[in-house]
């Protein structure tokens, strides 16, 4: 406590002194006092108390001193918005300063002091400084309009600052038209369909005149701002990739990869057979190649971008092998991914300088490299059938040097090695088999497993093997015993006699003592098979398997396109579309390439709108299958009960979307049912959702699929599965979300409140001790007491496991029914409960207890519509 | 764009930091510091996504620079911006370092408020910065008018790089071919990969606003022009060769690009003083100067012989210099005896390694260390991963054949031409990662 007072005692004394100083005569003075400010500004410590003393200094023409101001202006204004207002006329005074520095200067800080008084304000000197006589100035302004937009975006258009800005694209000044066009690409980010960037072979060309002139910062904008335009035709497409590729020589890497994304997007509508084209193709490869000399971090977002360029186009680069070699000092991230590419590259002409490096890696020290280094001689092996006998007495030698986990990651890539040959290499087996006691990862168990399994008749000691592998059952994970429980039946088909009683073991392993339902399932499927048809239990266990592909981990292409779109920014480096990472309505827009040769259709903006295609035909969610299956399945009063739809967004509020729904629980996904109708006289396209932050992290699991345009009066109903993995934050109500929905007419907001019952998992039950443990442990305080009123039921735990609240036991203590019960939570909270059922009476009493009490209500009102429905 | 910037010594407490967007709260600060700064485990990529925050982060000696955002920005831009800003605070105050922050924190508030807008970067040429950044830069405050709006012409126009106006009693520039060559062997002598990447940098105290051409040895340009027109046999070296094949180059902001892609001439407005002109890199015909030739030898369990000799290959008459060979010992090394003919050899129990320095070695010459290495018996079943054997080294020619053919200058509106003009021209070639695997 001692402390704390010192310190303030210290800082007050020192403001006292601050204070004095700021208000001297002398300017040199003031101004060693403004820089103390901010020095303590720095550190942390609160100097908002000076503010209108600071404010005071700012009435000077002298340049140094009016910056400090301005520093602890922007800092402080946010905090002290009344005080902010005094400083409004000194910055409405400076934009019209003799000096463009301090004009720029005054637009600029106003610009990032985000009161909403000050704005009002900003308008008037933000328009004259738009149209200044000073490039400096009006390339100030330029990017103030999109900091303006971002805190009030109908300011910005009702002010009519979106045509200046336009306007500004014909500047005579190149650095003039680089800002403006990344304003007005950052504010047509959040209006997809605004048609803000009209690109037309004018305006291009004005942005390719200014692409040789400005600095290597406004190339990237006007660059990556090209990118987002579709040509109308091949020829206009080569004449831009003609004028772009100088830029492939730029120092800056930045530039060459935009460079190098407009090329690879326009190359697309260039057709093959011209010459053209394979100029172009070849003046790709070295940029690419020099990016790697560069910085390591920059070397990094250049293979990942490399990645994708190889998988998209793997001519480009099917030469230059030696230049993703793995040197010794690379930091791991580059050697992780230069090998990527390697393996990428890997081809029969240059599969021999390969292997000699890779099986070179795999003696380093950093185990992740090691693993991949061995796992690529694997893919080697797949790729290249030439290079197979080599890689696997490669692999072989790797697995005589008895490092764990090389041997564990040889043994994987084997297994796959043999589905990709079958019947070529098993004078390996018995290598592989000494080997099997250091086996501990579930992976490289499994794929021993699989192999004795599958040459159960070569291998004299199979049943052996497997047996052993048999006595911890339990303890393994489901991946190792399900292969383990087909790898016996193949070694019963093939050798019934002596494998009997192995196989009885393990069927009853897997469907009396397990509680995984997978295992569960198969261990039925495979005793039915055997018990009834054993002929038809060889065809299907015995099956010839479908081969292995080539390429694995191959990028899937629709995605790959809307990366390559992307190339040089991070979605490129996470190879992620914008919209996994990027929050709100912000490059939730998908892009695509160019298709070859089409006309573009006249739908005048180039980013997306495009017509739609022909809709492909709909398959039903796996959800609902499932949900089907599950219903035929199981017995009648297990169903849950379903929730009507309420209109969550009347049409009213949404431009004449409407929108109700549902949640509902199937097979243990989270579905929201979506009906939305468009009462609205025009089509509406391009609908997508976001979720704000959530109690419980519900997040759509995928995109919102509305394939069609929905025209007036139109319906459809979608369901959306629903994860509970993203991003936390508390709500009140607990079980309230907050729902975006975006089409192409705006974004429209609405909130619901699911019942928490969807959040209940399947594996809600709870063993009997463990829950008279944690009855005990959770305190007293956390419990709560409701009624439920009016219920007539004959057996409440049907229902209520419907809604997986499992009853664990039940109890009869004078005449009345004590029924125990356990929830799980997708989160992993457990709830407790203790249900009181009094024979003739309808009110029912319940006890809920739990570590997180204050989902006990949520809880009780969901006990409540399960019980009464 | 980028939200903010935050710059956090070793122990992750920021020493400044600046928020361009208000979608970066200060949360922002602490989970850099706890996920990366203080992360158990060694850092896995440059860039780290941390609840939908992106981080990108260069580190200069025990200063971390981090970049957040929370949009799709451009990465390669980000990384360039933390680079350009690092030269830009050292060609400021020196070395980037805590105490050299702390006491520049006001000169930093006003870069980063001029070089990034709304996270926008705008302007990285420190020689342009200078005339208007007022912390230590311009001392007279009080410019006249035509003064400010040249300044700010230059910042924005097209030659943004250089100011007008500038008068040298002499003029004279100097060209620095500065190449590494890298070179990765297999114990056996063969050339796994080998690459030149090579620097031409000019320092250029010329008058007025001169125009330039550069000419060098292309072989793209000299198939073109026909043979001969050698000009300039001042840094004659030891290939005899004509001309060099260049995969690949990249200008400063200074050189038109346009004209080179169509006529591959080099031509541009030079930056005052010291700048980096061009890079290049080849990899066809290079000169490897010296040749590592590596025996290892293991005598039972305990015991390593190493023999390494390495051979000169240039002219005679010329003198390699700072010679130092690095050979790695095993980790359970306990004691080595070397005997080199030449130079200096040392075992280094802290770098695990045996170095050997020779301060000069002339041409065509060779030279042997011979080492026994006594082991300690360790039951670790991992094997020694036998890092390759690394050179370095400085030679007075270009390896990768690089001759410069001239450098024509011409202002039109000063007295003087190209004559006039006194050049100076050298060639360095170094090591960069030269690695013979054992």
């Amino acid at each position: 406590m001692r402390s704390v007072m010192f310190r303030f005692h210290v800082c007050a004394g020192e403001i006292f002194e601050l204070k004095a100083e700021l208000n001297s005569d002398k300017k040199e003075k003031k101004k060693e006092a403004v820089k103390k400010v901010i020095a303590s500004m720095t550190v942390g410590k609160d100097v908002s108390a000076l503010f209108p003393d600071v404010v005071n200094c700012m009435q000077t023409d002298n340049l140094e001193l009016k910056k400090l101001v301005y520093l602890y202006l922007m800092n402080y204004a946010k905090s002290q918005p009344d005080m902010a207002i005094m400083a409004v006329n000194t910055f409405v005074k400076d934009c019209e300063d003799p000096n463009p520095l301090i004009r720029a200067l005054a637009v600029r800080t106003m610009g990032c002091i985000r009161v909403d008084k000050i704005t009002e304000y900003l308008c008037e000197p933000l328009r004259k400084c738009l149209k200044d006589e000073d490039p400096y100035v009006r390339k100030t302004a330029a990017v103030c309009v999109a900091k303006l937009h971002d805190i009030n975006a109908q300011l910005v258009e009702d002010q009519g600052f979106l045509d200046t800005l336009k306007d500004l694209i014909s500047d005579s000044n190149p650095m003039v038209v680089a800002n403006a066009v990344a304003a007005l690409s950052e504010i047509a980010e959040s209006h997809p369909n605004s048609n803000l960037l009209d690109l037309n072979p004018q305006s291009i060309n004005k942005l390719l005149t200014a692409l040789n002139e400005c600095t290597e910062w406004g190339q990237i904008f006007i660059l990556d701002c090209l990118a987002n335009y579709t040509p109308r035709d091949d020829r206009e497409s080569q004449s831009i990739c003609e004028r772009v590729t100088p830029r492939l020589s730029h120092a800056n890497s930045a530039v060459v990869l935009s460079a190098v994304k407009v090329l690879m997007k326009f190359m697309e509508m260039l057709p093959k057979d011209l010459d053209y084209y394979g100029t172009l193709l070849k003046k790709l490869a070295p940029p690419l190649v020099t990016l790697l000399s560069a910085e390591p971090e920059l070397q990094y977002v250049a293979l990942r971008n490399i990645n994708l360029i190889v998988q998209k186009r793997p001519e480009i680069l099917k030469h230059e092998m030696k230049v993703f070699f793995v040197k010794y000092n690379d930091p791991i991230y580059v050697k992780l991914e230069k090998l990527d590419i390697m393996i990428r590259l890997a081809s029969q002409a240059n599969i021999a300088q390969v292997l000699a490096e890779l099986k070179e890696y795999a003696t380093e020290v950093d185990v992740d490299f090691v693993r991949k280094a061995v796992r690529a001689i694997g893919r080697c092996a797949i790729k290249v059938e030439q290079s197979a006998e080599r890689c696997v007495s490669t692999l072989l030698d790797l697995i005589q040097t008895k490092v764990n986990y090389v041997v564990q990651e040889a043994i994987v890539v084997i297994k796959d090695i043999f589905r990709k040959y079958p019947n070529k290499y098993e004078s390996v087996i018995a290598t592989l088999c000494e080997n099997l006691d250091s086996l501990d990862e579930p992976e490289a168990r499994a794929a021993m497993i699989w192999i004795v399994g599958e040459y159960a008749e070569r291998i004299d000691n199979a049943d052996e093997l497997l047996e052993s592998f048999l006595e911890g059952f339990h303890d393994e994970s489901t991946q190792v015993q399900l292969q383990l429980l087909t790898a016996i039946v193949k070694l019963f088909l093939k050798k019934p006699t002596e494998t009997q009683e192995l196989v009885q073991q393990v069927l009853s392993l897997a469907t009396q003592d397990s509680d995984n339902p997978d295992l569960r399932d198969r261990g039925y499927i495979y005793w039915r098979l055997l018990s009834t048809d054993p002929v038809a239990a060889k065809e299907v266990v015995l099956a010839e398997k479908p081969l292995i592909s080539e390429e694995t981990d191959l990028i899937e292409p629709t995605l790959l396109e809307e990366l390559i779109c992307h190339i040089g920014t991070l979605a490129s480096v996470y190879h992620k579309p914008p919209s996994a990472f990027v929050e709100g309505s912000r490059g939730v827009m998908h892009k695509r390439l160019p298709a070859q040769g089409t006309e573009c259709p006249d739908v005048g903006n180039a980013a997306g709108g495009s017509a739609p295609e022909a809709a492909p035909s709909i398959i039903p969610s796996q959800g609902d299958l499932l949900g089907d299956l599950l219903n035929l399945d199981l017995a009648p009063p297990t169903t849950p009960a379903v929730l009507l739809p309420l209109v969550w967004l009347p049409a009213m509020k949404a431009k004449g979307l409407e929108i109700s729904g549902t949640f509902a629980r199937r097979a243990g996904v989270i579905q929201m049912e979506l009906v939305l109708t468009n009462k609205a006289m025009s089509v509406m396209t391009d609908f997508a959702i976001q979720f704000n932050r959530n109690s419980f992290g519900l997040a759509p699991a995928g995109p919102l699929q509305v394939l069609t345009p929905l025209g007036p009066n139109q319906t459809i109903e979608v369901s959306l599965p629903l994860s509970t993995v993203g991003p936390v934050m508390k709500m009140d109500p607990l079980n309230n979300l907050q729902v975006a929905v975006k089409n192409n007419i705006d974004v429209f907001y609405f909130s619901c409140q699911y019942p928490i019952s969807m959040l209940f998992v399947e594996d809600g039950k709870m063993e009997r001790q463990v829950f008279l443990a944690t009855w005990k442990d959770i305190p007293n305080d956390n419990e709560s007491q409701f009624q439920i009123q009016d219920c007539h039921l004959n057996s409440a735990s049907n229902k209520l496991q419907g809604s997986n609240i499992f009853t664990i036991a039940k109890r009869t203590v004078e005449g009345q029914d004590m029924l125990y019960m356990s929830i799980k939570l997708s989160n992993g909270i457990w709830v407790l409960a203790e249900l009181k059922v009094q024979a003739g009476n309808p009110n029912y009493t319940i006890s809920l207890k739990c570590r997180a009490p204050e989902v006990s209500q949520c809880v009780f009102q969901c006990y409540e519509a399960v019980l009464k429905n | 764009m980028i939200g903010g910037l935050f710059i956090y010594n070793h122990k992750g407490e920021v020493l400044t930091s600046r928020v361009y967007r208000d979608d970066i709260g200060r949360n922002a600060v602490d989970a850099f510091r706890v996920n990366v700064i203080h992360a158990r485990q060694q850092v896995r990529s440059p860039v780290t996504n941390i609840a939908r925050t992106s981080f990108f982060h260069v580190k200069r000696s025990n200063i971390w620079l981090a970049v957040v955002t929370k949009q799709n920005v451009n990465a390669a831009m980000v990384f360039e911006f933390l680079y350009k800003m690092c030269d830009v605070m050292a060609s400021y105050f020196g070395k980037i370092s805590e105490e050299n922050i702390k006491n520049n924190f006001v000169l930093i508030y006003e870069l980063l408020d001029e070089i990034l807008d709304f996270g926008y970067p705008q302007n990285s040429e420190t020689g342009s910065l200078k005339t208007f950044i007022t912390q230590q830069g311009i001392k007279g405050q009080h410019q006249t008018k035509e003064e400010q709006s040249q300044i700010t012409s230059q910042v924005t126009g097209q030659i943004g790089w250089r100011r007008e106006g500038i008068k040298y009693r002499r003029n004279e520039l100097f060209l620095d071919v500065l190449e590494s060559v890298n070179l990765l062997m297999s114990p056996q002598g063969q050339v796994l990969s080998a690459h030149v990447s090579g620097r031409v940098v000019m320092k250029s105290y010329l008058s007025g606003m001169p125009e330039c051409k550069f000419g060098m040895n292309d072989k793209i340009i000299i198939d073109k022009a026909g043979k001969g027109g050698v000009t300039n046999e001042a840094g004659k070296s030891t290939s005899g060769k004509q001309s060099i094949a260049i995969d690949d180059c990249t200008f400063n902001q200074c050189v038109r690009l346009s004209k080179f892609d169509s006529e591959r001439s080099i031509s541009f407005i030079p930056p005052d003083g010291e700048y980096e002109l061009m890079r290049y890199r080849t990899t066809k015909d290079i000169i490897l100067p010296f040749r590592v030739i590596p025996l290892v030898r293991e005598v039972g369990r305990t015991k390593l012989e190493v023999k390494v000799v390495i051979k000169s290959n240039f002219k005679p008459s010329l003198l390699a210099q700072k010679i130092e060979v690095r050979i790695p010992t095993p980790l359970n090394t306990s004691g080595v005896q070397v005997i080199c003919m030449k130079g200096k050899a040392k075992y280094k129990a802290s770098e695990n390694a045996i170095v050997w320095k020779i301060k000069r070695m002339a041409g065509m010459k060779e030279s042997q260390i011979s080492a026994e290495i006594e082991l300690l018996p360790t039951n670790d079943k991992k094997k020694w991963a036998r890092p390759p054997i690394s050179m370095n080294f400085e030679v007075p020619f270009a390896p990768s054949g690089l001759k410069v053919r001239y450098l024509k200058v011409f202002e039109s509106k000063l007295n003087y031409s190209d004559h006039d003009v006194i050049k100076w021209v050298r060639y360095i070639g170094r090591s960069g990662i030269y690695e013979t695997r054992c």
